[in-house]
């Protein structure tokens, strides 16, 4: 199958919720929602970020694997591979 | 929205005599502060715009009348978009005149078109009875008997009616009695006939087509005609009695048929006169209703705006002397230049010689919180409110809400596919918002639906991220990057291995069958395993204790803001800092040891890793030697940090009661203040208002209060808290896996769904 690394799709996540929740606020225009929005936006980047973060680190080392049916791994063989 | 809420102040108002009604009309009109009650003492019927107020309830009492005819008659009253302003007192009398003209009126009308429909009633019974009495006669002269409708009176003849003489000659008159009766009581009436009169009546009875109503009760029932003929006045009494019990309607019975038919035409055009009338009645009914519901509306506004003005005029207090009104009101600081505007305005609509105006005062009292929201965080702020209003100048947790509560509920929620639906659905409801904010349905659950349609928005998007996340679609999986799972690398024996196993277990140990971590979310595969929900339920566990853990950090960091805005330093000491090693020590270390278990253990030791659970619970019984431990170093960190864990108990308990007492005992323990200095409480529950010029910023410095310090009290408020915090602690990281218990539901939930849908299309699409 495809070979994913690790190091890439953290930095990629790392720097896309780190623009969002750093960069961003202070393109806000002023005005009398400032506050909010960017209150929003950095607890926005610190909840999905740590969201995803909890999701990929999870998988990094699996301790078991998938338990498939015959009829899905012939399934798998054949058409994803 | 803000950080914390406004900082408001007191300030009186004096308003001029004159002009005192048209300076609250202004200062609603703008709702910019709040009133306080300058004569609690007085009873509402004694304070000084009593008859102003009965007035407008008046006006209030006649408006809803004229509200309730216009909805009878199925008139639209329009409503305008802007609202109309309270009338001046001299307009009033006007409005007043105009209300009481209608309502007599109404009234008027409404009476005669009662008596017109009674009569009309009387005179369509009176119709038919003759028309059916006519029937009764004519059959019976031609001898048929018609059945068990009456009694036969065994010696009396069945002749007809005209052989009346036959009975004359026996000295008895033959009376009739006719009417109506309800359908529901004939039997009764019957047999009640028969036993009182033995006989000596003989009752015919048919029922009339038509449905008549009934005017007393309003409803629609049958009605029979009845024929009583007896002989006797005695016997006519009775059934006269018996008649009247049961509430029949008794019309004069015609002694011939000229006589019968005269009496039918006139009834005939009787009746059409009083159709004639009573539709014209109505006509004018109807066109007064008319005139009257096009400034329905804004009468209702303007009495109910001349109603508050009213009642908060009644709260000011009379100044004789100066003949003005003072009013105390909270005001926000930043909101007084607006308010010494309306005040000119006021002055200047009022006509007054002198403008009122305005003066601050300083106050000890604890001003009212005031949060100021918009349409989008108004529902936010709803919600928090829910739980409690916070103090004055406290942190408001409110802003944070916006993203917090859509995020745990998408947590909770995450399927791409039905987000979607509900980001279009708010989406749709966001972008009608001014046609149906217009429509003002009565509907209760849409009026919900429609007022959290940002909640709604939020939570739809969010939904979409976590969807996306737990790769969850309609409860399928979306494969955009490919899976990190290869099953040819374990395929060496092909399909001898396929066909003797039902089942079988990809082993990441295998070099080529794992390559890594799929990058956006969870792995396609696992939506095809059979031992998905062993991945998933581990996963899930972990990820609500590692939300919940930060979440909780978060609140309690939020607390220092607290303690340092209201000059309580000590308090970050002695309260935050206890707390939050409790915290951290436990359940930060909990987080940890999850992640470590992450990074550290992979395929190769998945036989020696260790269960993170087993671990933490010999942490606290202090045991543990015997399993291997996760990393060098183990035992000597847990036991560290339990004991600081347990340390920071007895400091959250006993540390702020005793700094308290030790300072009101004299600070440090050598200065002791009194006399002129500024007294400031030093209890939590109050704080001070008044603008703090104080000198000393030190922390051991504070001044001493002149009240009774109760060290029960103070420390009896601080075991509660410890206690609560504890327990606290550990219950609500324990809740928070509801978060894993709801995302599990829903998938279940949804993917049995599917399957019922699609077995119910397929046994469909079979049938045809």
């Amino acid at each position: 199958m495809v070979s994913h690394s690790v190091a890439l799709p953290m930095i990629c996540f790392t720097t896309l919720w780190g623009l969002v929740g750093v960069v961003a606020p202070f393109l806000v225009p002023k005005g009398p929602n400032r506050g909010v929005i960017v209150t929003s936006l950095i607890l926005t980047a610190v909840c999905c970020y740590l969201f995803w973060l909890v999701a990929f680190l999870a998988q990094t080392n699996p301790l078991f694997g998938p338990q498939l049916k015959n009829e899905t791994i012939w399934y798998l063989r054949y058409f994803w591979e | 929205m803000v950080f914390r809420s406004e900082e408001m102040c007191l300030a009186q108002l004096f308003l001029q005599s004159g002009s005192e009604y048209d300076c609250i009309s202004e200062l609603g009109e703008l709702g910019l502060v709040e009133f306080r009650d300058l004569n609690p003492s007085v009873s509402s019927f004694q304070r000084r715009f009593v008859s102003e107020i009965k007035r407008c309830e008046e006006m209030e009492r006649i408006l809803g009348y004229l509200l309730r005819e216009i909805q009878k008659a199925n008139i639209a009253v329009p409503e305008e978009d802007e609202s109309p302003l309270a009338p001046p007192p001299r307009q009033v009398l006007e409005i007043m005149e105009q209300l009481q003209r209608l309502e007599m009126e109404l009234s008027e009308v409404a009476k005669n078109k009662e008596k017109l429909r009674r009569n009309l009633l009387e005179l369509t019974e009176y119709t038919h009875m003759l028309k059916i009495t006519r029937t009764f006669i004519h059959s019976r002269s031609r001898h048929e008997a018609l059945g068990p409708q009456y009694e036969e009176f065994p010696t009396m003849e069945t002749d007809s009616v005209s052989g009346c003489t036959g009975m004359q000659r026996l000295g008895a008159k033959l009376g009739f009695v006719s009417g109506l009766i309800q359908r529901v009581k004939v039997e009764a009436f019957e047999r009640m006939l028969w036993r009182v009169c033995k006989g000596y009546t003989i009752l015919s009875y048919a029922e009339v087509d038509e449905n008549l109503a009934d005017l007393d009760t309003g409803e629609i029932s049958k009605s029979v005609v009845f024929l009583i003929s007896f002989w006797g006045d005695q016997i006519g009494q009775k059934v006269q009695k018996i008649c009247d019990c049961y509430h029949c309607h008794l019309y004069p019975h015609p002694e011939n048929d000229e006589e019968r038919a005269d009496v039918l035409d006139s009834l005939r055009t009787r009746i059409q006169d009083l159709n004639n009338v009573l539709h014209r009645t109505e006509e004018y009914l109807r066109q007064v209703l008319q005139k009257a519901s096009e400034s329905a509306y804004t009468w209702v506004v303007q009495v109910k705006k001349m109603k508050a003005i009213y009642h908060i005029l009644n709260l000011c207090s009379f100044d004789v002397t100066n003949k003005c009104l003072i009013a105390e009101v909270w005001c926000p600081v930043s909101d007084l230049a607006n308010l010494r505007g309306a005040l000119e305005e006021g002055s200047r609509k009022g006509d007054a010689t002198v403008p009122s105006f305005v003066n601050r005062i300083p106050s000890n009292d604890t001003p009212p919180t005031l949060l100021r929201t918009n349409k989008f965080t108004s529902g936010f702020q709803s919600i928090v409110e829910a739980y409690g209003v916070g103090d004055y100048r406290e942190v408001s947790p409110a802003p944070y809400t916006i993203i917090t509560f859509p995020f745990l509920f998408a947590v909770m929620f995450g399927d791409l596919g039905h987000g979607m639906v509900i980001s279009l659905f708010a989406l749709w409801m966001v972008l009608t918002e001014k046609k149906q904010n217009k429509k003002r349905s009565s509907n209760e659950i849409w009026t919900t639906f429609f007022n959290g349609r940002y909640i709604i928005l939020m939570m739809g998007l969010f939904s979409v991220y976590t969807g996306l996340v737990y790769n969850d679609c309609f409860s399928k999986s979306l494969n955009i990057f490919g899976s990190g799972w290869s099953v040819k690398a374990m395929f060496t024996n092909q399909n001898k291995t396929l066909q003797t196993n039902a089942l079988l277990t990809l082993d990441p140990n295998f070099s080529g069958v794992f390559s890594g971590p799929y990058p956006f979310g969870i792995d396609p595969i696992w939506n095809m395993a059979v031992n998905r929900l062993s991945f998933l339920n581990s996963y899930k566990m972990k990820m609500s204790v590692v939300i919940g853990v930060v979440h909780m950090s978060f609140g309690v960091v939020l607390s220092v803001f607290n303690h340092l805005h209201f000059r309580q330093k000590f308090n970050v000491f002695l309260l935050f800092l206890p707390e939050l090693l409790f915290l951290l020590c436990l359940f930060g270390y909990l987080v940890f040891m999850i992640f470590y278990k992450w990074l550290a253990f992979g395929a190769r030791d998945s036989s020696q890793a260790p269960s993170i659970l087993i671990h933490f619970i010999n942490m606290f019984v202090m045991q543990g030697k015997d399993i291997t431990p996760l990393y060098p170093g183990q035992m000597g960190l847990q036991i560290f940090l339990v004991i600081i864990a347990m340390l920071s108990v007895p400091v959250l308990l006993l540390g702020k009661p005793l700094y308290l007492y030790w300072l009101y005992r004299g600070g440090k323990g050598l200065r002791r203040r009194r006399g002129y200095e500024r007294v400031r409480r030093v209890s939590e529950d109050d704080n001070s208002t008044a603008p703090s010029y104080e000198d000393d910023e030190e922390e051991g410095v504070d001044e001493v209060t002149n009240r009774e310090f109760d060290f029960a009290d103070v420390l009896l408020h601080q075991s509660i808290h410890t206690i609560e915090y504890c327990l606290g602690c550990i219950s609500n990281t324990a809740s928070y896996l509801r978060l894993w218990a709801l995302s599990l539901a829903h998938a279940r939930k949804f993917s049995t769904n599917n399957q019922f849908t699609l077995s119910f299309l397929c046994s469909n699409a079979t049938l045809c």
